[in-house]
């Protein structure tokens, strides 16, 4: 079944054209990789997908329903769930009620029962509670469920995202960087993890990742932007030999170097 | 079966007590008419800061507009007994409802602002109230509505104290404080959670503005004079520096703030311009030695009398063990 079809799809800000006639299909249970060099857009097709910036052109249809006009928090609903590329938690708040946060896209009950504490008020929160709880022992963060979630350690903060957007229950997982920052020990059980999680949480997952390795030992489709345009698409080994592949990062570093 | 309910039973003791100490004292004439006035306005602007609190210290918006909210519940209120001659009850509901709608149209517009330029509108919408209402000739204009039914005495305050820090404690506590906290924290990831942030911004100004109006119709029933002047900025100064003392997202930092405050301003009565500069220089000093405010983010909870109710309940096991 395609789970996300994106048809066209262009940005601008102001004169500076980010995405330019981007199309992507994604099936279920796909794992797909987006790469390119820095500034090609790929955060910014993050951000068209779950409704953060809305399209200058183009269209997005996730699980069959146009995405047009659709608030951020609506999509989240739909099923897609993402991390982002500079880590954002709720700093001040528990690690638990991180998740508690997420999960209530599941189990919620009205503002009456709130006030009042009366049913389902504590039903619905123990459930919360609950399955907030067995998330993070999944992931190895039930010690750390009363900690502040800033004071925790760089990698087990990114773990924490992705468990947040978990509690959500998505269909599509969008990760962006998730890898950035973490040492090679790091990013080798990143990659165990994802795949792990893609299996136990019947995931369709679209990475972002400048880290080659990830990217060649997890996805089956890799697409590569370079400014804001899609250059090529195919399996790893396809894109590791494509001479429009090679020259885009080529000539990035060749403005790095000059640059330094 | 009883050590479950034991902290909460501690809890309605401890609050009784004080009730009765209190009432004694008014009753008994053990407290003058002047420290009556202000135990009064203690319960009062405990309202004002725990409400202002909610908007400002838990969903992080930063509002001025408190004063204004506080306006529309007292003239409200006061327009139903005073004017329509109406019960007492009915002016708190159509006060608060009246506040509570001031708050979405105040909520609603400034939601694409920030920090200063939404404080900034939130102060301008204060102003307009106040200005608005002193051309009014139904609320009497710029002299204000007098002879309003002087039906608050203790129980009424107390209640109603009880009654807003309950409700805000509860709502805080709930899915919904949560959703308030994560707008807070990052309002771009609670999008992302599923989180409707606009709702939550304006639902957090509603409850916030209800219970301003609530203090407004316990005001205005009070003193039976109300002027609009009385609801000007240095009103919602006075109680973001209770906020701020007591600590942004503390429920039991605004009411020590509030009870602080209101002592010091009572002490402070006879020079009044001397009150003005305690204020500035405790929201300075506050701002740069303890920005976090007296008690931080702390509270104390029912788990602080379970704290205190375990050693008591084992000591009175004890004793009949014996
Ligand atoms: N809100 C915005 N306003 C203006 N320009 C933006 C905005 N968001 C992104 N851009 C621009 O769009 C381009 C693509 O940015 P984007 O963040 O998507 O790149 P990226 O591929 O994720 O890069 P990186 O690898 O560095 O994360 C950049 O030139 C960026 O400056
Ligand atoms: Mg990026």
């Amino acid at each position: 079944m395609q789970l996300l079809t994106v048809n066209k799809l262009s940005k601008s800000f102001g004169g500076l054209v980010a995405i330019n006639n981007f199309n992507l299909r994604v099936e279920s249970g796909d794992l797909v990789g987006l790469i390119g060099p820095n500034g090609a857009g790929k955060t910014t097709v993050f951000n068209l997908l779950t409704g953060l910036y809305q399209p200058t052109t183009g269209s997005i249809t996730f699980d069959g329903r146009d995405l047009k006009g659709k608030h951020p928090h609506q999509i989240t609903r739909m099923g897609m769930a993402r991390t982002f590329q500079n880590i954002r938690l709720f700093g001040n708040l528990s690690v638990l009620d991180n998740v508690k946060i997420a999960y209530q896209a599941v189990v919620n009950y009205g503002l009456i029962p709130a006030f009042l504490r009366v049913p389902p008020f504590n039903r619905r929160e123990e459930e919360i509670e609950k399955a907030a709880l067995e998330l993070l022992e999944i992931f190895g963060l039930k010690e750390h469920a009363y900690d502040r979630a800033r004071n925790l350690p760089y990698g087990e903060q990114r773990c924490l995202e992705i468990t947040r957007a978990l509690a959500t229950g998505p269909k599509l997982l969008l990760l962006d960087e998730p890898a950035a920052g973490m040492n090679p020990q790091e990013t080798h059980e990143l990659l165990s993890l994802i795949k792990w999680i893609r299996e136990q949480f019947k995931l369709t997952i679209i990475l972002i990742e400048h880290d080659m390795s990830l990217v060649m030992g997890l996805c089956e489709r890799v697409l590569v932007l370079d400014y804001g345009s899609l250059i090529a698409e195919g399996t790893p080994q396809e894109i590791q030999q494509n001479p429009k592949v090679i020259e885009a990062y080529l000539g990035d570093e060749e403005v790095v170097a000059w640059e330094e | 079966m009883l050590k479950k309910y034991f902290p909460s039973i501690l809890a309605c003791l401890a609050l009784a007590v004080l009730f009765t100490i209190v009432q004694v004292g008014i009753s008994g004439g053990l407290l003058s008419g002047y420290w009556i006035t202000n135990i009064y306005l203690m319960g009062i602007n405990i309202i004002l800061a725990s409400s202002l609190n909610l908007i400002n210290g838990f969903t992080g918006e930063f509002s001025l507009g408190h004063a204004g909210f506080m306006a529309v519940g007292a003239f409200t209120g006061a327009i139903v007994t005073a004017n329509l001659g109406l019960p007492f009850p009915l002016a708190i509901i159509a006060g608060m409802l009246a506040a509570a709608i001031a708050g979405v149209i105040v909520g609603l517009p400034t939601l694409r602002l920030r920090g200063d330029y939404l404080a900034i509108a939130t102060l301008g919408f204060g102003e307009i109230v106040r200005v608005v209402l002193m051309n009014i000739d139904y609320v009497g204009g710029a002299s204000g509505m007098m002879g309003i039914p002087e039906v608050v005495n203790w129980p009424i305050i107390f209640i109603s104290v009880v009654l807003s820090l309950l409700l805000i404690r509860n709502f805080i506590g709930s899915s919904h404080g949560r959703a308030c906290l994560a707008v807070r924290e990052n309002d771009l990831a609670a999008q992302m959670m599923g989180v409707n942030i606009t709702y939550y911004k304006v639902l957090a100004f509603v409850i916030g503005a209800a219970l301003a109006g609530l203090a407004g119709v316990l005001y205005a029933h009070y003193y039976s004079i109300i002027q609009p002047k009385e609801f000007s900025f240095m009103l919602t100064f006075d109680v973001l520096v209770m906020v701020m003392v007591g600590g942004l997202g503390s429920l039991t930092g605004s009411v020590v703030g509030a009870v602080l405050l209101t002592t010091a301003s009572a002490f402070l009565q006879a020079i009044p311009e001397l009150r003005m500069v305690l204020y500035a220089l405790l929201l300075i000093v506050s701002a740069v030695f303890r920005p976090q405010g007296l008690l931080g983010e702390k509270e104390i909870t029912l788990r602080t009398f379970e704290r205190w109710g375990g050693v008591l309940y084992a000591a009175l096991n004890r004793k009949q063990t014996e």
